[in-house]
């Protein structure tokens, strides 16, 4: 275990060993302390390592995730997992504004809530949440899967395209294009397998599934009101 | 951008710190708003004196000169502090006779706060600057809000910098960017407010200092201001007794909240939270859209 202390160690040191990492290191095992809410750590990871962040972290953390499986033991500023492209990120609280912002692929599990625009532009990302989403969350979805314990904010999957959302809890609103679907025996097994790579238990049978009714697709004038 | 801060003290034993917390909040939030940075802050004040607090550009005024002409035109007992550009004047009574005095005998001096529990000190420059050259870290207090300036709307002077005061120990910050203010400096000048700028957050101070002096609470007055302020914002209000918190529905700006036993804390990010004591066990969240959070202190001067 190699633990850097982010009181003494400047972050742009922090990253550039990260980023230096070479394949097939040794150096598998880190442990960040006295994040207090610094922006940017652990951003653009290539490599499979395993990260923990004891403490809050600021924005865009573990941002443009590659392979790395990265754990925070606190809150989370906007932006967290932003532009994932594979491995996890894991969130023990909170998580602002805009998670998992346009991931194209990896798992993003956040086990307390997450504000508006969760999932936001998201483009092939895993997102697993234990708590409730805020608004916006899941705008103009593209592929992936959003999973939600709780609620759903106002304008849920707002012009989505395509991507799968399951909520268990209450939807405030749905947004334009998004809709109810049903769910099948595939849609139930495909949650269970999200649910239990995210390691978080809950009851699938009270998920209910929405995605896009594919009318916004392109401009049809017959759907000028939805626009 | 622009950063936002505010630290209201539930216990007591922290009052000589507050100026101290406060200081390091502000400088946590440099990278937000290094153009100009100010802060409103409120102790026990008294109901026998009011108090003003001055700005004049020339650090070689003679304020001692402008307290005794002050005492002799009103006939009242006045006190000076100095700091640095700024003055704090004390004055027997209430302000209003004193702010009448300095509009006909000194429009060169402009009024940065009044009230009866609130000093106000903002400037350009770097919030590290600004914090040390009005000694912020030696205040003691009950409440204060702070805000770091990255300007966008108006002109980076001092009388721009935040907060805005509209009211007796009414003062508030704004991060954000509100887009009729024009419309509605209109609608409030008819109803008898008068503006010293204009910056888009002189607007909104002055729409709450109209909703409370109409009789609405706290907490009414930022309700009504969701329907009536069209625009982006995450704002932090003090008054003589009260702090608040409300962000727009949208809330594209940030805030975080967090509270103990001993404190209640807002911050345009978490960054600004961590110095504070016993962080690190607070309650910790995000203000949800259109929600007013309101606190207000017990026993306080003006309930």
């Amino acid at each position: 275990m190699i633990t850097v202390d982010l009181a003494e160690t400047k972050l742009r040191e922090l990253n550039r060993r990260l980023h230096a990492l070479p394949p097939g290191t040794n150096e598998r095992d880190w442990r960040l302390i006295n994040p207090r809410g610094t922006h940017s750590i652990a951003v653009g990871l290539d490599a499979p390592i395993d990260v923990t962040i004891d403490g809050h972290v600021g924005y865009y953390c573990a941002g443009m995730n590659k392979q790395a499986n990265i754990t925070i033991n606190g809150q989370c500023g906007w932006g967290v997992a932003e532009n994932i492209m594979s491995g996890v990120v894991r969130v023990r609280g909170n998580a602002s504004q805009s998670a998992a912002a346009s991931g194209r692929g990896g798992l993003v599990v956040i086990e307390g809530d997450a504000s508006a625009r969760c999932g936001i532009s998201m483009k092939g990302v895993d997102i697993v949440v234990g708590g409730s989403v805020g608004h916006m969350s899941a705008f103009m979805a593209q592929r992936g899967n959003l999973v939600v314990c709780g609620d759903a904010g106002a304008d849920l999957g707002d012009s989505i395209y395509e991507a799968n959302l399951y909520v268990a809890g209450k939807v405030a609103s749905l947004g334009a294009d998004c809709e109810a679907k049903p769910m099948d025996a595939k849609h139930r097994e495909a949650l269970k397998a999200l649910l239990d790579r995210a390691g978080i238990k809950a009851d699938v049978t009270r998920f209910k599934r929405y995605g896009s009714a594919r009318k916004l697709y392109h401009f049809h004038v017959d759907h000028a009101e939805a626009y | 951008m622009c950063g936002i801060v505010g630290l209201f003290l539930k216990n007591k034993a922290l009052e000589p710190a507050l100026g101290h917390h406060l200081a390091g909040m502000l400088l946590a939030m440099s990278e937000r708003g290094p153009d100009s940075a100010g802060i409103a802050i409120y102790g026990h004040g008294s109901e026998a004196a009011g108090r003003l607090t001055l700005f004049h550009p020339d650090p070689g005024l003679d304020w001692a000169a402008l307290a005794a002409a002050m005492k002799a035109g009103l006939g009242r007992n006045v006190g000076l502090t100095i700091k640095a550009n700024h003055a704090i004047l004390v004055v027997q009574g209430g302000t209003a006779p004193a702010r009448a005095w300095l509009k006909a005998n000194r429009p060169d001096l402009r009024v940065m706060g009044y009230g009866r529990a609130m000093d106000v000190f903002k400037d350009m420059g770097r919030p590290g600057d600004v914090a040390a050259r009005y000694d912020l870290a030696h205040m003691g207090g009950t409440h204060g809000i702070g805000h770091t300036r990255m300007a966008t709307e108006s002109a980076v002077t001092t009388e721009h910098s935040h907060p805005f005061t509209a009211a007796d120990d009414l003062c508030l910050v704004h991060n954000g960017s509100l887009s009729n203010h024009n419309r509605l400096r209109e609608w409030l000048k008819r109803r008898g407010q008068e503006f010293e700028t204009d910056n888009d957050t002189e607007v909104a101070a002055r729409y709450f200092a109209h909703r409370l002096g109409e009789g609405l609470s706290l907490g009414e007055a930022l309700e009504a201001g969701l329907k009536d302020l069209d625009g982006f914002y995450t704002f932090a209000m003090g008054t003589g007794d009260g702090f608040a918190v409300m962000r727009d529905g949208i809330a594209c700006k940030p805030a975080m909240l967090a509270e103990t036993d001993d404190w209640v804390a807002m911050s345009s990010e978490y960054r600004g939270l961590a110095a504070l004591p016993g962080v690190e066990k607070a309650r910790l969240w995000e203000p949800e859209p259109s929600k007013a959070y309101v606190w207000h202190r017990e026993g306080g001067a003006h309930a």
